[in-house]
């Protein structure tokens, strides 16, 4: 357990490109479910890029493929996308706005236990598949 | 067929310099485009597509008839979305929301809404991209990063765009990026400052402090080296033209509205010294044109309510992640947007336990979760209108090629009549 990591959330090329190809598509599914963290945080959760991980705010949680990317320590990314949206919360606090950006987050590598099935089904949400728990 | 100065219609930018090749009807080249604009054309859905009432395809009149039915009988429906369809079909959007009493906000809010409500506190030193293309020697991305979110702003209006006092296009402007991470825009900057998460509202108040040539007693605030802000205001004094494109990260963190209220002060104040603007970076391609629309029809941009028969205003309460969240919202009619992959999933959730209406030329995952889905043409593709650019210059969307489907502004006008005659 990495404690207390920032999670940001925002567009991507691939997010933005995988859109139009269908949100049911591989390509979005594959834009939209990773997790980005900077090598020293992922050195620290003792996990290789690729492995999934569980990544849980106050709000809710995602089970996530794991990346490499140049962020600060302590700072994690998720593309736009169903995922990240199972991470935000819906306070506004007055402005309409959720706080996308800036939340408190876990990440938990899943061990030796094996992971959860990364193609769950989600009620309600359009039955998406992948990225969320 | 060769189009040219084709408008996209994808992002906020709205190139209008798109070539696009059609063949028997089907595009078979965009050129000049960026990764996203060509993915929208090449696999844009023109062919023919029939509305669907619980899952099951009906005749349009059937469908109409449907939706105008829950509509009537909602008492408290929401109308949301709006920023990827034309400023014709907003129009009636608006009536339609004026007509059943009903809230109507756009994407807006959970986008722009915040620096909308900076800019009615502050006011807005601003300017068009022509300006900042021919003018402008600095350049601040503050909080956006348009090299992924808006691909060809660098070229065609911005870092590398050449103009009548930038000749030499990059080699005149300075280029600044604040980030709370390194990015691909950041390494397009001459200077890129860090500050940390949630911290942009102490930044922007410092810049504001040395600029009314106040001393600070610390040597950095919020991760920034104060010698840093005192060189970068220098640069910010000393420029002929500088302009600040803020973006999603002053907008969705910490102080939020009171981070653009910062922000538009020190431009303004700016101003005692050189010309300097600020610009919003809007996403979706006619989300400007939904807070113009809005705003010259009813008085205010978004978060609005028609429920006592004249607009009211209040983010917070209006608007639709809000409406969702507290189940305020009995009935959801959604044009041209995605919230159930987009909002925060407590508000999605609540779209699928109440009737929703999608207007959308993509089945989307909130139309696999409505009662009534009604596939329309793609504006800018498979019809004309009108659309807003993020700098609220309106520009003409081209029609390439030809659809069976109707507009959503066809569409609306049906459901409006419809509704006319089901109130009777």
């Amino acid at each position: 357990m990495v404690p207390k990591l920032i999670l940001i959330t925002g567009r991507t090329i691939k997010q933005g490109e995988a859109l139009h190809k269908g949100k049911d598509s591989d390509e979005y599914r594959q834009a939209t479910g990773f997790v980005e963290m900077g090598h020293l945080d992922r050195e620290n959760l003792g996990v290789e890029e690729g492995q999934r991980v569980r990544v849980r705010t106050a709000f809710g949680e995602a089970e996530l493929e794991l990346r490499e990317g140049n962020l600060p320590e302590g700072m994690i990314f998720v593309p736009l996308g169903p995922a990240a949206n199972a991470l935000i919360g819906v306070e506004t606090r007055g402005t309409g706005m959720p706080d996308s950006k800036g939340l408190e987050a876990e990440v938990e590598s899943f061990g030796t236990s094996p992971p959860k099935p990364a193609l769950s089904k989600v009620e309600g949400l359009g039955g998406i598949e992948g990225g969320l728990v | 067929m060769r189009i040219e100065n084709v408008v996209c219609p994808f992002c906020g930018c709205l190139c209008d310099d798109i070539v696009v090749k059609v063949e028997n009807n089907h595009i078979t080249a965009v050129k000049k485009v960026c990764t996203n604009g060509r993915s929208l054309f090449l696999n844009a859905h023109t062919g023919a597509a029939r509305p669907t009432v619980d899952g099951e395809e009906v005749a349009w009149p059937e469908a109409i008839d449907a939706a105008a039915r829950l509509l009537a009988d909602s008492a408290s429906p929401l109308i949301y979305g709006l920023s990827s369809t034309a400023s014709e079909a907003q129009r009636k959007a608006i009536a339609l929301a004026d007509l059943l009493g009903a809230t109507i906000d756009s994407t807006s809010s959970v986008c722009h809404g915040p620096t909308t409500i900076g800019i009615q506190s502050q006011g807005e030193p601003t300017c068009t991209l022509g300006e900042v293309k021919h003018r402008a020697d600095l350049l601040i991305f503050w909080g956006c990063n348009p090299a992924e979110a808006h691909q060809r702003h660098f070229a065609r209006y911005s870092v590398s765009a050449r103009g009548k006092l930038t000749p030499q296009g990059r080699k005149d402007r300075t280029v600044v990026v604040v980030d709370v991470r390194p990015t691909r825009s950041s390494r397009s900057a001459d200077i890129f400052l860090q500050p940390r998460p949630g911290c942009d509202y102490e930044v922007l108040s410092a810049l504001r402090a040395l600029l009314k040539g106040e001393t600070l007693d610390v040597t950095e605030v919020g991760g920034v080296g104060v010698a840093q802000l005192a060189a970068l205001l220098e640069r910010m004094k000393s420029c002929r033209f500088g302009v600040i494109f803020f973006g999603m990260g002053v907008t969705q963190t910490g102080a939020k509205y009171l981070n653009i209220t910062e922000l538009l002060a020190l431009v303004a104040e700016l101003n005692d010294y050189t010309r300097f603007t600020a610009m919003a970076m809007r996403g979706h391609g006619n989300v400007a044109g939904a807070d113009c629309t809005l705003t010259w029809q009813t008085g205010y941009p978004f978060a609005i309510n028609f429920a006592r028969g004249y607009p009211q205003y209040n983010p917070g309460e209006f608007t639709a992640v809000d409406m969702l969240a507290r189940r305020e919202a009995d009935a959801a009619l959604i044009i041209a947007s995605d919230p159930v992959a987009h909002f925060p999933r407590q508000a999605a959730q609540r779209l699928s336990q109440i009737p929703t209406i999608v207007l959308d030329p993509e089945v989307n995952l909130t139309a696999r979760e409505a009662k009534v889905v009604l596939p329309t043409a793609i504006y800018g593709v498979s019809a004309a209108g009108t659309a807003y650019r993020m700098d609220n210059v309106p520009l003409p969307l081209k029609k390439v090629v030809d659809s069976p489907q109707p507009t959503d502004e066809e569409v609306l006008s049906q459901i409006i009549a419809r509704i006319g005659s089901v109130k009777k």
